[in-house]
């Protein structure tokens, strides 16, 4: 069984969304997300500064299996990359909601609160 | 509604990740792909290949017909057990399935097919023997078709120990099936032991009654063969250079253009349906091998761009033993192993090198 955190927020696109107090969010994929894909062995990063809107293609994860777009759950700007997870993919499959892939800064904060929450996640994960 | 092998629920209770697989219900992995990738190139693992369609010949014309079905020789198995690797085509040339032919006697021998082309190669196989008016009579012996009684299920166990394994759950195979050399099989009681694989690695093939197939599998997970999924099945292949079908090559694709010249005997006189499609054709590309040198991961379907043309990756991955994406891809004649290419990955162009079509076996990187 797969682990959802109550204190975090979700695409049904199986991204994990953390409001940080400086009004950025950190962005990753699930739990679930991870199992699905198996072993990961590349992660592509977007660009500090480019901005997004909501849905659109921002980053990749490819497991051995297959690869897999990751969305931008938010319309915002990206402020910071976590290289260390594209240097070792690998920490994803070990603890997906630690090796989180970007940071961004919100157009419009409330949009991080129509997010799905977990139980709602939850049965989104239990259906696929 | 999935087919399921006769090990299903034995891969349940090992609570595998279980995916559609052209239709049947199969474990992809148990846990971690690459671990049991590297199992297998270290160690030992076990697949369950149930899903492949052991087909039976039997009758007076085996030799005559087999000659005409498929494009390699069976005039080479002369001693009794040998397999060959062959394509079987249709009159275009192209690939209606690869398979492997043992041969038992000169009235008896055994297909191995693929899962998900059993049903045409079995409908194509009894088209032909009818056309031709062949003394063979072909059977099917998957589980869960009908077999007549003799369904059977098909555990491969391959790596470095896999032999020393199987001898240690089946003391009664080691006397018949020690001195095997590769690509041959041995008949011990109610099994068919084949020393061939899909891993690059040593090992066994082992064919048995359905009803005891469960039997055999938990003994060998008792004597430390871990268990693998499909997953590592094909990074393990792939990583050996040997063609899957239906990504490969299909009956679209020359077995010239595939990499499998080396099956087709085209040489002497002798007449297969596709010879004379493949005679006029010729060699149109040549299947080679590539090492991404930047990061990413090569798959299946993208563009190879190279002096000589375009070209496409027909199967591609991360290699868990080299550590770096490979794959096998059909390029334009012209192009030579240690060219620097390009593979368009989602738009951007990436670096690759050529390479001959096989990166690691027995356990070593061989690129």
């Amino acid at each position: 069984m797969s682990n959802v955190p109550s204190n975090l927020k979700y695409a049904a696109s199986h991204e994990w969304v953390l409001k940080n107090a400086d009004g950025s969010v950190t962005i990753g994929i699930t739990d679930h997300a991870q199992e699905a894909l198996g072993d990961l062995v590349f992660v592509e990063l977007p660009e500090v500064g480019a901005h997004y809107a909501a849905d659109k293609e921002i980053a990749v994860v490819e497991s051995v299996k297959a690869a897999a777009d990751v969305y931008a759950p938010i319309a915002g700007t990206v402020t910071e990359v976590n290289q260390a997870a594209a240097d070792a993919p690998e920490s994803v499959n070990s603890d997906a909601y630690a090796a989180w892939l970007f940071k961004m800064t919100p157009d419009n904060l409330a949009d991080v609160d129509a997010l799905l929450d977990a139980a709602a996640y939850q049965a989104v994960a239990d259906a696929a | 509604m999935l087919k399921k092998t006769v090990l299903n629920s034995a891969h349940r209770a090992l609570n595998a990740r279980m995916v559609d697989f052209g239709g049947w219900d199969m474990p992809v992995n148990y846990g971690s792909q690459i671990e049991e990738h590297h199992a297998v190139r270290m160690d030992c693992g076990m697949f369950d290949v149930s899903h492949m369609c052991p087909v039976d010949l039997v009758g007076a014309d085996c030799r005559p017909f087999l000659s005409r079905l498929v494009a390699n020789d069976v005039a080479k198995l002369t001693v009794s057990g040998k397999a060959l690797y062959s394509a079987m085509l249709n009159e275009a040339g192209g690939v209606i399935d690869d398979l492997i032919i043992y041969f038992l006697t000169d009235t008896r021998f055994r297909i191995v097919v693929n899962a998900g082309t059993a049903e045409k190669d079995l409908a194509w196989m009894l088209a032909k023997a009818a056309e031709w008016k062949m003394d063979v009579t072909i059977t099917q012996r998957r589980d869960g078709e009908s077999t007549n009684g003799g369904a059977l299920g098909i555990i491969a166990v391959q790596g470095p120990n896999a032999r020393a394994k199987v001898w240690q759950v089946l003391p009664q195979a080691k006397a018949a099936t020690e001195g095997l050399k590769a690509f041959f099989a041995a008949e011990v009681d109610q099994y068919f032991i084949a020393s061939t694989g899909y891993t690059g690695e040593d090992g066994y093939e082992i064919m048995l009654p359905a009803s005891e197939a469960e039997s055999l599998w938990n003994k060998l997970k008792d004597a430390g063969v871990a268990p693998c999924g499909l997953g590592a099945r094909d990074t393990l292949r792939l990583e050996a250079g040997m063609n899957l079908y239906g990504q490969d090559m299909d009956e679209t694709v020359s077995p010239l253009d595939a990499g499998l010249s080396w099956t087709v005997a085209m040489k002497d006189d002798r007449d297969f349906v596709g010879k004379s499609a493949l005679t006029a054709a010729g060699q149109q590309q040549q299947f080679l091998g590539l090492i991404l040198l930047d990061k990413g991961v090569l798959r299946g379907h993208q563009k190879v761009i190279t002096a000589q043309g375009v070209g496409e990756i027909t199967s591609g991955s991360f290699s868990p033993t080299l550590q770096q994406s490979i794959a096998l891809a059909r390029l334009p004649l012209g192009v030579a192993i240690g060219d620097e290419v390009q593979v368009d990955i989602r738009g951007k162009l990436l670096k690759a090198k050529v390479t001959k079509p096989v990166f690691a076996r027995n356990g070593k990187a061989v690129i």
